[in-house]
């Protein structure tokens, strides 16, 4: 599927050779400790401009969730219904998934635990953070 | 008549499917019925401010557009701020009269997304506002972020499909008082219930439309508003929050800058919820109005489902609300979608709404948001 992805930039380069590993990277400030999703070149609580890039084990509950019916473009057209959650890390970030997995569409609520994975998405396409429902 | 800005011209041209309307006829045609509705040539405009186009997109819209009207004003600029533009404007032109640069301004959007877009094509050119890298590449759509916001509205607060259907029944009721609005047949809540899932919780019903149509204001300093045709109405009251654009990036996804905006707003003219007499309110999606309703604090945390199941958004409810119709009904042009709600604001102040006149309105609450409920504008109206 050509799913739309962009193009990496300096500041977001890591996440992705880390997606590509299989590994969930988040940064957190040098100066303030806040952690912050998505990547920035600062930090958007304090300004600092030095933040370290720290691994993610991996785990996670769904904040809020869809399943979505209608695709936004023919790149989606033929996965649906698909499940978008928001899942909040355990260290304290947000990030946006898919929920993947046979039981993904009936088995979505607030409040499950989840678990990063990480898949392909098309030919030759990027690697990208997904989640499983944790049984 | 100082120290404030005033409303002396409104005008919205039809909306709907308008085979044969461009982007810059509907801006034309919009901004002369502003301009006879004010008493006002093209020649006394000084000031232009436009919003955006999907249809013409254009990095200098506000000059193509003075261009294709033939003004050469003082002052003009392209706003865009999604759906809370059309406020901004206001507000933009608010700064433009009370600094003495302009005596008045042309605000005007408008955009023949029906006609000129295919439905694919603008729900596609709609999901560009999700993040590049880590939104759209799972598949994220407008509608699909506001369900995640009604997800989440409903398992805190209780609120349910029914509440958020109450919400399209009441505007449809009201579109079908308003001569001009794109769907006028009455609906139920079992029809919304039926209606084609989306993104869940949210049901085609529960969508705004997507429709052709511009709509034009005057914003006029105090010393210029005497002696138009109609009496002026003063701007009381504005603010403005903004809090994220993405959705990966809200800070939660229950309360938002429509707190803040609709507090400056109120805390500026003096009044508070109590006060107005009609609201006229970005209605996107039902779970936006549902969620500004409470965030501003017309209602509390869970009570706005229950409030319109019960008529409260009503005409005869204890908050009339989107009169014409809203977005769900009356109809959405792009920027001229929110200001289609300022458009309603003015012909209730002015008592010419018709079969939708909130008897004896003086105040209005008039609130845009852009994105992902992610930039907020609040107006308070009132008769000068």
């Amino acid at each position: 599927m050509p799913a739309p992805i962009a193009e990496a930039t300096a500041e977001t380069l890591p996440f992705w050779e880390a997606a590509a590993r299989g590994e969930l990277l988040y940064q957190r400030c040098r100066r303030c400790g806040k952690v912050q999703f998505y990547p920035r070149g600062h930090c958007a609580a304090c300004a600092h401009r030095a933040l370290d890039f720290e691994p993610s084990a991996g785990h996670g509950t769904i904040y809020s969730f869809t399943i979505v019916h209608r695709a936004p473009s023919a790149a989606f057209r033929d996965l649906v219904p698909y499940v978008i959650a928001l899942v909040d890390m355990a260290e304290g970030f947000r990030l946006m998934v898919n929920l993947l997995g046979s039981d993904a569409v009936s088995g979505a609520a607030i409040g499950r635990p989840v678990r990063i994975v990480f898949a392909k998405r098309g030919e030759g396409q990027a690697v990208l953070p997904q989640a499983e429902l944790v049984a | 008549m100082t120290g404030k800005a005033y409303l002396t011209g409104a005008y919205d041209t039809k909306v709907g499917e308008l085979p044969g309307s461009s982007c810059l006829g509907l801006h034309a045609e919009a901004a002369f019925g502003a301009l006879a509705d004010a008493g006002l040539e093209l020649g006394d405009i000084d000031g232009v401010l436009c919003a955006y186009s999907f249809t013409r997109p254009h990095i200098m819209l506000s000059s193509v557009v003075c261009e294709y009207l033939g003004i050469h004003p003082a002052f003009t600029a392209a706003l865009s701020v999604g759906g809370a533009t059309a406020c901004i404007q206001v507000m933009q032109a608010q700064a433009l009269v009370m600094a003495g640069i302009c005596r008045h301004v042309l605000v005007v959007a408008g955009d023949n997304r029906a006609t000129g877009l295919t439905r694919d094509g603008a729900v596609a050119a709609l999901a560009g506002v999700g993040h590049p890298e880590f939104e759209q590449p799972y598949g994220i759509s407008v509608p699909a972020a506001y369900a995640l916001v009604a997800q989440r509205y409903m398992h805190e607060y209780g609120a349910t499909p029914d509440h958020l259907a109450a919400i399209a029944v009441t505007h449809r009721a009201h579109a079908a008082l308003h001569p001009n609005a794109h769907k006028r047949e009455p609906i139920t809540l079992a029809d919304v219930g039926r209606s084609k899932m989306i993104s869940s919780p949210l049901r085609l019903l529960d969508c705004c439309l997507i429709s052709d149509g511009a709509a034009a204001l005057i914003i006029s300093a105090a010393e210029a508003a005497h002696d138009r045709p109609h009496p002026p109405i003063a701007l009381l009251g504005a603010g403005q929050g903004h809090t994220h654009e993405h959705i990966i990036a809200a800070p939660t996804l229950t309360d938002f800058g429509c707190h803040r905006a609709a507090a400056t707003a109120f805390g500026q003219a003096g009044l508070g919820v109590g006060d107005v007499d009609v609201a006229l309110i970005y209605d996107s999606f039902t779970i936006t109005l549902l969620v500004e309703l409470e965030s501003i604090g017309f209602f509390a945390r869970g009570e706005a489902g229950p409030a319109a199941a019960a008529g409260a958004l009503g005409l005869a409810g204890s908050l009339p609300c989107n009169t014409h119709g809203g977005l769900l009904s009356y109809g959405h042009s792009g920027a001229a979608g929110g200001m289609f709600h300022l458009v309603e604001a003015v012909r209730q102040l002015r008592g010419a709404a018709g079969r939708r006149q909130v008897p004896g309105a003086e105040v209005a609450f008039v609130h845009g948001d852009g994105g992902i409920l992610s930039a907020h504008c609040s107006l308070l109206l009132g008769k000068a």
